[in-house]
């Protein structure tokens, strides 16, 4: 074998010494404080140490970009709810399992006797509900507008009737406009590469307006997130605050309008909780009227529920606003590991604590 | 004439000390070239060997191989049991000299197999001229155990120990080839993964590699790096030796095929099982004299120096991404599989 020979071309190291330099001389000699909302972003900075090549004081942030952990507590009330006197089969994502509720997780009901499956999609669960005639099927959806028009789909393709959905889909733009309003150091958004190729990058214009905020798309690969970076500096050093895409290769400036459709459909906007934020307006999904009769929460009769505070020490609520990294947090590593998570961000794949201790990440290393 | 279905397959019978075991015994043995180290070996069926060991510092290691499944891509289950074995006495720097075989069977295993996998076993130990001195049968009954394990206990002897806590600042590492190939071929192999261009297990007995390095000097520190990785083993000898351990992602060979498929599931290849590979502190004056040594031999062509010993972040791997970036290399929570060796 020869020199590892590298299949991909977004992490040629000549490029990435470019656009390294490029970032130096965009230095913005001062504190600068960027956030993206993506657990793959953040995955992709710490995996390949993206933080030590940006310039000294440019500080990335995730924000609330792990949909797991923005679940708030009292839908996962509802769920161990469900699934342990409603006598339903729950499905729902794998990283759902270990989300602590107020008393349970959804893997603690399970081991109380509730039949509680891991699922890869909507489509999933429908095909469980078909195959179990005499069982009540419910669908845990959760995440942005990245999963939320297959759920959509599934809820116009005609599911059977014992098929229902909990509905806890949220919405990036409103979280971003809801993050401004409580942390007023953010100056730049890197726009999350997967949600964009749903919603557009003119989805983030009227943020970008209305707030005189930077806003960038960006992709997944070490340079496409440099290069996002990169812009968002120039547009600070410039004084500009627009809506660029760095991620032309997949995303669009209307998005895509079949996937957006099916979420009219299905979908109409609601306030929503949001896990370490609180009520954001218009920020969620409800399922329409037309369809409440696959409405989870209608069908049972079960409440919102209240949910609760993390517990002492946890400083998952400030991760997700882009105030503290997962580092600053005493129980990081120590009392909150992956193997026993304290905090919803270091349980969810995507969470922010639990990619910083896959990858070993640092705020400077 | 249908042969007895004792012959064929093993039955509770065969692992019940009587007449049956010791044809079987007998018929297996035959496998081995080497079967004694000392006054009493296999042949004996004693009690238990002796041995009459050379000069130097005697090291015993103990094993249990319970890979799924028993063959794989590169490899099976004997290869895998004698290699590891062998590899963690050579990564102490003992040569090998006698090795022990504990063999649980299930009821029904094919016999053809057995003696497969027990020629494979003895074809490691002819490589390194160990020989199997001693050994044990049992027989569980069908549904109680998964096939076929195996235990073994290496003794070799060295001239001089290497430990993994031996690396000191400024000392070059040295990965021996290509990490991943292992854990990934066991995977594909598991998952009926469809791989473009087979992936290979590395399993191989490291000995005459190692011994290379070691008649070279300078050699500080060794590990084999199995369970966890390149990451597991650079951790291990961080923590170990009280140094930093700084390595350059671009400098650590991985294989094409290994590197898409684990990236493809999410997995980093520096977590993956090596069985063949040994990882090697080398102070700095010699590195590149070993290096050479042990590209001259095949199992070694593609050695690397990928990075060294470092004074600062003690206990720690720091890794120099690809991109020019810094993050520190964890020790992983576990191997991302179970029953890899």
């Amino acid at each position: 074998m020869t020199a590892v020979t590298d299949p991909f071309r977004l992490r040629d190291p000549a490029r990435a010494e470019k656009l390294a330099r490029t970032l130096r001389r965009l230095a913005p000699g001062r504190t600068v404080k960027l956030v993206h909302v993506c657990g793959t972003h953040e995955a992709a900075i710490a995996e390949h140490g993206l933080r030590s090549l940006l310039p000294e004081g440019v500080e990335v942030y995730e924000g609330p970009g792990c949909p797991v952990c923005v679940t708030s507590t009292a839908d996962i009330n509802v769920a161990v709810k469900l699934a342990l006197e409603k006598d339903v089969v729950l499905c729902t994502f794998g990283d759902m399992l270990r989300v602590p509720g107020s008393e349970l997780t959804l893997e603690e009901a399970r081991a109380q006797g509730a039949d509680v499956r891991v699922v890869l999609s909507a489509a999933d669960a429908v095909r469980i509900a078909r195959e179990n005639p005499r069982k009540e099927v419910v669908f845990f959806a959760v995440g942005f507008e990245t999963t939320a028009p297959a759920t959509a789909a599934v809820l116009l393709g005609s599911p059977p009737h014992n098929f229902s959905v909990l509905c806890s889909h949220k919405l990036i733009p409103p979280a971003l406009e809801a993050l401004l309003r409580e942390n007023t150091a953010v100056e730049g958004f890197l726009a999350p590469g997967h949600v964009s190729v749903i919603i557009g990058a003119d989805a983030y214009r009227e943020l970008a307006r209305k707030h005189r905020i930077p806003v960038v798309v960006g992709g997944f690969e070490p340079l496409d997130v440099l290069y996002a970076v990169a812009l968002l500096l120039k547009q600070l050093r410039d004084g500009r605050a627009e809506v660029e895409n760095a991620y032309p290769r997949a995303v669009r400036p209307e998005g895509n309008p079949k996937a957006k459709e099916l979420m009219g459909r299905a979908f109409e906007v609601v306030d929503a909780v949001w896990r370490g934020i609180g009520t954001i307006p218009t920020s969620g999904l409800g399922i329409r009227e037309e369809l409440s009769r696959f409405d989870a929460r209608k069908k049972f009769g079960v409440e919102a529920g209240v949910g609760m505070e993390e517990p002492p020490g946890c400083r998952c609520p400030e991760v997700i606003m882009a105030k503290a990294v997962p580092t600053d947090c005493p129980l990081f590593g120590t009392a909150c590991t992956p193997l026993s998570p304290v905090g919803p961000c270091m349980v969810g794949a995507e969470g922010a604590c639990a990619i910083w201790y896959k990858y070993g990440e640092r705020p400077r290393l | 004439m249908r042969k007895p279905l004792s012959e064929e397959k093993i039955t509770a019978l065969h692992g019940a000390g009587g007449e049956l075991m010791n044809r079987l015994v007998a018929e297996l043995r035959e496998l081995f070239p080497l079967r004694a180290a000392g006054e009493v070996g296999l042949d004996d069926l004693d009690d238990g060997a002796s041995l009459s060991l050379p000069q130097g510092e005697v090291v015993v290691t103990t094993d249990s191989h319970v890979v799924k499944p028993l063959s794989f891509p590169g490899g099976d289950i004997g290869k895998l049991a004698a290699s590891g074995t062998v590899n963690d006495l050579a990564v102490m720097g003992a040569r090998p000299v006698a090795m022990t075989l504990g063999l649980i069977i299930e009821e029904g295993f094919p016999i053809s197999e057995l003696k497969k996998f027990l020629s494979s076993l003895a074809e490691v130990l002819r490589e390194v001229g160990a020989a199997l001195v001693t050994g044990d049968t049992k027989v569980m009954g069908k549904g109680e155990m998964d096939g076929l394990v195996m235990n073994t206990t290496g003794i070799g002897v060295a001239e001089r120990i290497i430990r993994d806590s031996g690396l000191r600042p400024g000392d070059k590492i040295i990965i021996t080839g290509p990490v991943g190939d292992h854990g990934m071929a066991v995977l594909a192999a598991r998952e009926g993964i469809p791989v473009e261009g087979e992936i290979k297990s590395d399993v191989s007995p490291i000995w005459p590699l190692v011994e290379r390095a070691l008649s070279i000097g300078g050699v500080t520190a060794m590990k084999d790096p199995t369970r966890g990785g390149l990451a597991a083993a650079l951790n291990e000898m961080a923590r170990k030796s009280g140094v930093g351990i700084t390595v350059r992602e671009e400098e650590i060979p991985v294989r094409p095929e290994v590197r898409g498929l684990a990236e493809l599931l999410g997995i980093s290849p520096l977590n993956l099982a090596c069985e063949g590979r040994a990882v090697i502190g080398v102070s700095p004056d010699r590195a590149e004299a070993v290096l050479s040594a042990l590209r001259e031999h095949p199992l070694g062509r593609d050695a690397r120096i990928i990075g060294e010993a470092i004074p600062e972040h003690r206990g720690k791997v720091v890794l120099e991404t690809r991109v020019g970036g810094r993050r520190y290399l964890e020790m992983p929570l576990g191997d991302p599989l179970p029953r890899i060796c």
